[in-house]
């Protein structure tokens, strides 16, 4: 390897954080969600800990809520909105359609330090005394009644929302703008095409959550009365405020590891993803549709009954391009040739652990069975499902994949495979019967709890060690093959996709010439002669 | 019942959780179907089409068109279903009909005060006959909360500011855990109480029981005096203010030409906000009584005026 590559041009701290380029932004931003991931891990450790037994016995009550708020306000605005678009989509989509950097390389860099302000405020409000809010906010509570470092937190959130809206607007003039010659919308890679929903999506949903937070901060602050009825507010305004940001947001978190499956599935069956238009027009579908279902986390809140059967409607029919996004999926690998290399595990776990998180949220969606089942472990399994069995698991085989083309290094497919096959197992252990708990009736963000219910917490607590084993596994064997591991090859996987075309790692500016696109994505071999190399 | 028969499962306990259970059963076995359905297919594919697993390839599926028009017609038609099935369950469990036997419920950080009306008041505990509807009028006094009983399917925040209406029943007799599902902070996980379901004549004696105290619409008789309400709303004076003897439940004609039903929320927002609905012909003269009286003084108002309802003006 003479040639220097975006690694190699230069050592020095400050071409690290002064860079403009995408690639190395992409690094920044995965080493700060890889501090933040296990941060908000081990907030759900200590949870699991305490919940392994009915009494308060391991934190007190105080200290549990602050445990549940943080792991909520970190994985979600701290981990789970950046975490493939800012890493991964950062690195790849340059690269994916041809152009030397993003459109605006130096908003790209902005976006990461207000990202790190945004987090270091949040941090700096969890380490002064925490936040016992819930990530919800709920007004009258956070406005008036909680003694903790609401605005600090929510100012944190609020900055690092800037971040997600520069980002998105980045990726939206990207695509319209830098597409190499050739590439027409229709022969995008269906990562692209969910990556454009999501950025939709930041961009329009984002500034809500920033009104919805400097309402919640005017009351707490100067008693405006906006959320508390005592002063003439209305706690219901912030719940549909909230809600009109927080539910698109899940589509912010999902559609990115929707993108990245497509990628895989089609990969490692060597074969184009089938009915490639109706999956690329269902992503958008979901973004559009995402934003007319707010009112389902609020049947039981007491809108008018009209509002509920309304938004119970809508939430069926976002399901809809969900469903057929799986079916999609599942007919790729028809007359397939099928490897099961570690992203195609982690793959294949997303299908199943989504399936199962979509279905329990059509559960959620049906209006009488919602009134049980609202604010319960249901909620909280099947949103876990989602989020950690659909969102974590396409993020990590979208590392797996990336991994050669990022580091230019291959990782042992031995341990690879392990962890992935431990954090299916260990993921199921760890969720599943909170499904049951949710069922029987176990309300959620409960720091005690009435003794039957403790079979199947015992079980979650159990699996919640083998799932932190699973996910400390990749830390390791990534951490060796960065350093240590085997050179890659510019495309080891045999992949049509343009990012495949150049070295790994990239040279700075990605290409040495312009390349030119001739033919729809996912034009794998027919004959079934190219076999990943490092199988 | 069938229900008996699957493990882990308490079969729920009023008339509209046997319809919540079947519908649930029935969200179990459609997904049970498609999970069935797709991991079969999923494994067979990766069995069948592994690399280097010499089978037919040819004939490869090209046109999808049909294949999506078919799964996304027989998704939505399927969610149709569930969805028109759930919203008419839904629409049963908020229906409140009876109001023949209210129980007044405030909820606070982190308590339940339920109360009846015979004044008979308790704290994280319900007492009530079985197989009769009981209206629930429940208040909070600061955040929100919600009222949760799994035995019965059911559940409704309490959001301050508001009266909820909630309608119960409980079919069989038994202690049953009443959960506070919506975080209210500190002490969220012990703001938990007991419904405690009676044959009915074991509840009329427990009824009598109880410490004596007065009826609540008294104690709110005693309460309207003391603040001052009687001055104008009393007896005979009627021109500065509207009498409220047989008011409740009847139609008020408003200075804005509109009409209201005058019921607990019209009464509770007439003290608290009595400029916001001024009756027909009189001047907005009440000052509100806004923070100067609790929730539970306010309930005990609501009833004194409620109990005027078949007196003469």
């Amino acid at each position: 390897m003479s040639e220097t590559n975006y690694l190699t041009t230069d050592y020095t701290l400050r071409s690290w954080f002064l860079t403009t380029d995408h690639k190395r932004i992409a690094i920044l931003y995965f080493a700060s969600l890889i501090f933040f991931f296990f941060i908000g891990g081990a907030a759900a450790t200590a949870i699991r800990i305490e919940l392994a037994t009915p009494q308060g016995d391991f934190v007190s009550s105080d200290i549990y809520n602050r445990l549940f708020t943080m792991h909520g306000i970190i994985m979600v605005w701290f981990f789970l909105i950046p975490s493939i678009p800012n890493t991964l989509g950062n690195f790849i989509v340059p690269l994916m359609i041809g152009a030397r950097d993003l459109a605006f390389p130096r908003l790209n860099l902005m976006s990461w330090y207000i990202f790190m302000l945004g987090g270091c405020t949040t941090l700096f409000a969890i380490f002064a005394g925490g936040i016992d809010t819930g990530w919800t906010f709920y007004t009258p509570f956070s406005t008036l009644y909680s003694n903790s470092y609401v605005i600090v937190a929510a100012a944190g959130v609020f900055i690092a929302g800037f971040s997600s809206i520069l980002t998105g607007l980045n990726f939206i003039v990207t695509i319209h703008r830098l597409r190499a010659p050739g590439l027409t919308w229709y022969r995008l890679p269906l990562f692209l095409w969910s990556l454009y929903a999501t950025s939709v999506i930041l961009v329009l949903a984002t500034p809500v959550l920033a009104i919805t937070l400097l309402l919640m901060a005017t009351e707490r602050f100067f008693g405006v009365g906006i959320f508390d009825p005592r002063i003439g507010g209305d706690p219901l305004l912030f719940q549909h405020l909230f809600w009109f940001y927080s539910h698109p947001a899940v589509y912010i978190m999902i559609l990115p590891g929707m993108g990245v499956i497509n990628e895989l599935v089609s990969c490692f069956s060597r074969k184009q993803v089938f009915g490639y238009k109706f999956v690329a027009w269902c992503s958008l579908a979901i973004a559009a549709v995402g934003f007319l279902v707010w009112g389902h986390h609020m049947f039981v809140s007491g809108q008018s009954l009209v509002a509920s059967l309304v938004f119970s409607f809508m939430s069926f029919i976002v399901a809809v391009p969900s469903a057929i996004k799986v079916f999609n999926w599942t007919a790729t690998l028809h007359k397939g040739s099928i490897h099961f290399d570690a992203p195609m595990l982690y793959a294949l776990g997303f299908i199943g652990l989504f399936t199962v998180g979509g279905l329990t949220g059509l559960f959620l969606a049906c209006l009488a069975y919602d009134v049980h089942a609202t604010d319960t472990y249901f909620v909280v399994a099947h949103f876990h499902y989602i989020m950690v069995g659909g969102m974590v698991t396409a993020y990590f085989g979208g590392l797996h994949y990336w991994w050669p083309k990022i580091t230019g290094r291959l990782y042992s497919e031995y341990w690879a495979r392990a962890a992935a096959i431990l954090i299916f197992f260990g993921f199921n252990l760890t969720f599943f019967p909170q499904f049951v708990l949710g069922a029987e009736g176990m309300p959620r963000r409960y720091h005690v709890y009435p003794p039957e219910f403790q079979v199947w917490n015992v079980l979650s607590s159990g699996g919640a060690v083998i799932l932190a084993i699973a996910y400390l596994m990749p830390v390791f064997y990534f951490g060796y093959s960065a350093f240590f591991g085997r050179r890659a090859p510019a495309n080891p996987w045999d992949a049509p996709g343009l990012e495949w075309q150049t070295s790994s790692p990239p040279p700075e500016h990605n290409f040495t010439s312009q390349p030119v696109v001739t033919r729809d994505p996912y034009q794998y071999d027919e004959d079934f002669h190219a076999e990943p190399q490092n199988a | 019942m069938w229900r008996q028969w699957i493990p882990f499962w308490q079969p729920g306990l009023s008339p509209h959780s046997g319809d919540v259970d079947l519908l649930f059963t029935g969200l179990l076995i459609a997904s049970a179907l498609v999970v069935g359905l797709l991991f079969f297919l999923l494994a067979l594919f990766c069995a069948r089409y592994r690399a280097g697993n010499q089978t037919d390839r040819n004939h490869r599926v090209k046109k999808s068109w049909h294949w999506e028009v078919s799964w996304t017609v027989a998704s939505f038609v399927c969610f149709l279903a569930l969805f028109v099935w759930g919203a008419s369950v839904y629409f049963q469990i908020y229906r409140t009909r009876s109001d023949e036997h209210d129980v007044f419920v405030v909820a606070k950080q982190w308590m339940w005060k339920t109360q009846h009306p015979g004044g008979q008041a308790e704290i994280d505990a319900l007492h009530i006959p079985v197989k009769r509807p009981i209206r629930l009028v429940m208040a909070s006094q600061d955040v929100i909360h919600s009222f949760f009983i799994p035995a019965l399917r059911l559940k409704h925040d309490v959001v301050p500011g508001r009266y909820q209406d909630l309608e119960i029943e409980v079919d069989k007799p038994g202690h049953y855990h009443l959960f506070c599902a919506e975080y209210c902070g500190t002490d969220h996980s012990g703001m938990i109480g007991e419904i405690v379901a009676m044959e009915p004549a074991d509840f009329s004696n427990w009824l009598t029981q109880q410490a004596p105290s007065s009826p609540l619409a008294s104690e709110g008789g005693q309460l309207f005096r003391e603040l001052g309400c009687s001055g104008c709303h009393g007896g005979r004076g009627t021109i500065r203010a509207p009498p409220l003897e047989g008011l409740y439940g009847k139609p008020v004609p408003l200075s804005d030409g509109s009409t209201v039903i005058a019921d607990d929320k019209y009464i509770r927002d007439s003290i608290l906000m009595p400029r916001s609905q001024v009756v027909a012909s009189y001047e907005p003269l009440m000052p509100s009584f806004e923070g100067k009286v609790s929730e539970d003084q306010l309930l005990r108002l609501v009833i004194y005026i409620k109990s005027l309802a078949g007196r003469q003006s």
